[in-house]
């Protein structure tokens, strides 16, 4: 298996895979299959162990329990240096003795190739850096590392490639570009790429499924827009994109909608798009999918009205702007507004009423827990403040 | 992990390195260093040179220990025509010694730097137990090992008893105790460098060395070794250059006998008990200089300029 190279990718499947340290569990009963040729995505926050799970997969890791396939064969004992698997790693781990040709052609004269150089050289034309072959990686941008560190795993033409966070170290414009860069080789090397990253955004531009991970476990797996569409839980309605959540008790459930008491309010949920149609019920929506109302709207059918409330807080951000509306008895709810005339349509401490349609709403499986089930820092809105305070910074640098 | 990417530094990691202006006060820090590089280095070595070309006072009447300046190359070639064996003998003690040293030492240093590395309070205790043997003198340590491999000593004993030496054997005064000897004094000059820099080591290389289908030994040998290089060159050299010129070990009253003393043997009884400075410093100035030579070769051959 590891004396050929793999022509194209490989299924990748997980059974049953648990990964416990002195003191905590890291990974939980971790099933998974991951159809060869796929771009897959693990997505979570820090310590959810998505980069445990990549750790198993390449064999740095061993798994407590569980097999690892890689295409039907266990690779569950087999040390790294014979899996059909490469890493690009988040530090890149270029071999700082070497030159960026000897690091590309390394793991090619490892398996005894006879043309490694040329088709290192090859490698290296496709990420367009091969001009700097005889450079060392100390003399190299940190995108263009990057693009050797990817280079230098995609050479092998490996069964799997896992990414470890590859864009992690670079700014935001770079990032942006790699993203296209790196979709565009999965496309043409057809390789399957297991991709780990906590950027929600990057994982939905890039990855044609998902599995959003949490506390060692799968939350959610499918494709980006169903995962963003249709949340299951509040974890993944908050960490993929940000969701305006109510809670309240479900006062009828017939016909295609359920209708639930938010506050005293009548709020309507198509019944497909809720996971639980009695008792105590979270229910969301996402904050582009509101429409701001200055006068009273009425009751239409198939809408839903919250208001009135009054705007306490107005972010503008180029393409949208964000509206804080505090109405009584529901606290905070966020309104993403699309730029359509110039500068904000409402000001601060403006009364009005939020409406979205009955389609747009959805229904979580998780029991509503009375405290934030992660931590503050980790949710979208958080990552969001951080990311504009860091390119603030960026922009006042520049 | 982590949300690294909003505290990393974004970007190249490029320093914008400018070179420091030129100030008085900086050189001024530096008169001290050149104040003492000239007073126990530039004077002596001068002195050192003219004493290798004088000849016998004539008017001394060959009485040792009577010189006048002079330029008498033949110091040099007498010298050399006279002692090239113990001049050989030495590099090639030194060499061994410095094998050993390394064979005893990168294992340890490896233990110690990278498989310990978790354990902080067990790193500390054995990195203590390398440097103890210094909290005791040289001299008494290598007598120390005189006792323990005399003829009368438990390991000579024990060995002709296992008959694995015959009855007449001795381990003193061999080359095997004067390169043994060597090699147990130089062993942490050769451990604490390469330490230094296996515990720098980045993990994450071995790591993508095995990713890259390279087995642990060949990730040893193209990643772990190459980039502990400067330890092991600091080592290697910290050990070859003393070794080389040490003579206290291949001494007689030592771990040595006749047979085995090296150039430092020579010059210090020609320079002591002789008197005869012109020869004991030409071979000293021979030594300086062949020291120089193999180890510009050797380090223009191990490639300190790749590393980072």
């Amino acid at each position: 298996m590891t004396a050929e190279t793999a022509s194209s990718g490989a299924d990748l499947e997980l059974d049953g895979v648990s990964k416990r340290f002195p003191g905590f569990t890291a990974l939980q009963e971790l099933n998974l299959t991951i159809p060869a040729g796929s771009f897959f995505a693990l997505l979570g926050p820090s310590g959810c162990g998505k980069t445990t799970t990549l750790r198993i997969v390449a064999g740095l890791e061993s798994p407590s329990d569980g097999r690892v396939l890689i295409g039907e064969q266990d690779v569950t004992r087999m040390p790294p240096h014979k899996r059909p698997v490469n890493t690009v790693f988040q530090s890149y781990a270029l071999f700082p003795h070497m030159t960026i040709l000897e690091n590309v052609a390394f793991g090619l004269k490892r398996r005894g190739a006879k043309d490694a150089n040329a088709r290192a050289h090859e490698a290296l034309r496709m990420v367009e850096l091969d001009h700097v072959s005889a450079r060392r990686p100390a003399q190299l941008s940190g995108g263009q590392q990057q693009r050797v560190a990817l280079a230098r795993a995609v050479v092998n033409r490996p069964a799997l490639l896992l990414l470890d966070e590859p864009l992690g170290a670079l700014d935001l414009k770079l990032r942006r570009q790699m993203q296209v860069e790196l979709k565009d080789i999965q496309t043409e090397v057809g390789i399957t790429f297991l991709h780990v990253t906590h950027d929600q955004e990057e994982a939905m531009t890039m990855a044609d499924t998902i599995a959003v991970m949490n506390k060692g476990r799968i939350e959610q797996l499918g494709a980006p827009a169903e995962l963003y569409e249709l949340p299951r839980t509040a974890f993944v309605a908050n960490f993929l994109g940000q969701s305006n959540l109510f809670t309240g008790p479900v006062l009828s459930s017939k016909g295609d909608a359920i209708v639930v008491d938010v506050a005293g309010r009548r709020v309507a949920v198509p019944t497909n798009r809720a996971q639980r149609h009695a008792g105590e019920v979270t229910i969301g929506v996402r904050p582009e999918k509101l429409v701001l109302h200055t006068e009273d709207p009425g009751s239409t059918a198939g809408v839903n009205v919250l208001g009135p409330g009054r705007v306490h807080d107005v972010a503008f951000s180029g393409v949208s702007t964000q509206y804080l509306v505090g109405i009584p008895g529901l606290g905070s709810v966020t309104v993403f507004a699309q730029n359509m005339v110039s500068g904000p349509v409402v000001a601060d401490g403006a009364e009005v009423w939020v409406t979205w349609n009955v389609e747009h709403g959805f229904g979580l499986a998780d029991e509503p827990a009375p405290e934030p089930r992660f931590d503050p820092d980790d949710d979208t809105q958080a990552i969001a403040i951080a990311q504009r305070r860091r390119i603030e910074a960026e922009l006042e640098d520049a | 992990m982590a949300f690294g990417a909003f505290g990393a530094s974004p970007g190249a990691v490029e320093v914008d390195v400018t070179p420091a202006r030129k100030s008085p006060v900086a050189l001024l820090l530096l008169l001290p260093g050149f104040a003492y590089l000239a007073l126990f280095f530039v004077v002596p070595f001068v002195s050192l040179v003219i004493t290798s070309f004088q000849a016998p006072d004539p008017l001394g009447f060959g009485a040792p220990g009577e010189y006048v300046t002079a330029f008498r190359w033949e110091n040099y070639t007498e010298a050399i025509v006279q002692f090239w064996p113990q001049i050989v003998r030495s590099f090639l003690y030194a060499l061994a010694a410095t094998a050993i040293a390394l064979a005893i030492g990168y294992p340890l240093a490896y233990f110690i730097g990278v498989k310990l590395r978790r354990f902080k309070m067990l790193q500390a205790l054995l990195l203590v137990m390398v440097i103890a043997p210094f909290f005791i003198s040289f001299l008494l340590r290598t007598f120390a090992w005189k006792q323990i491999l005399a003829d009368n000593g438990p390991v000579v004993a024990v060995l002709q008893s296992l008959t694995i030496l015959p009855d007449d054997a001795r381990i003193t005064g061999t080359p095997f105790a004067v390169i043994f000897g060597l090699a147990y004094n130089f062993i942490p000059f050769m451990t604490l460098p390469i330490y230094t820099s296996l515990e720098r080591l980045d993990l994450r290389y071995v790591e993508a060395g095995g990713d890259l289908y390279a087995s642990p030994v060949s990730t040893f040998f193209r990643v772990t070794l190459p980039l502990s290089m400067p330890g092991v060159i600091s080592g290697t050299l910290l050990t070859f250059i003393p070794a080389s010129g040490d003579y206290i070990n291949a001494s007689a009253d030592f771990l040595g006998s006749a047979e085995t003393s090296m150039v430092g043997n020579v010059i210090e009884s020609w320079f002591l008990d002789l008197q005869a400075y012109p020869t004991a410093a030409s071979l000293s100035i021979i030594l300086m200089a062949v020291i120089l030579l193999l180890v510009g070769l050797y380090v223009r051959r191990a490639g300190t300029k790749d590393l980072v």
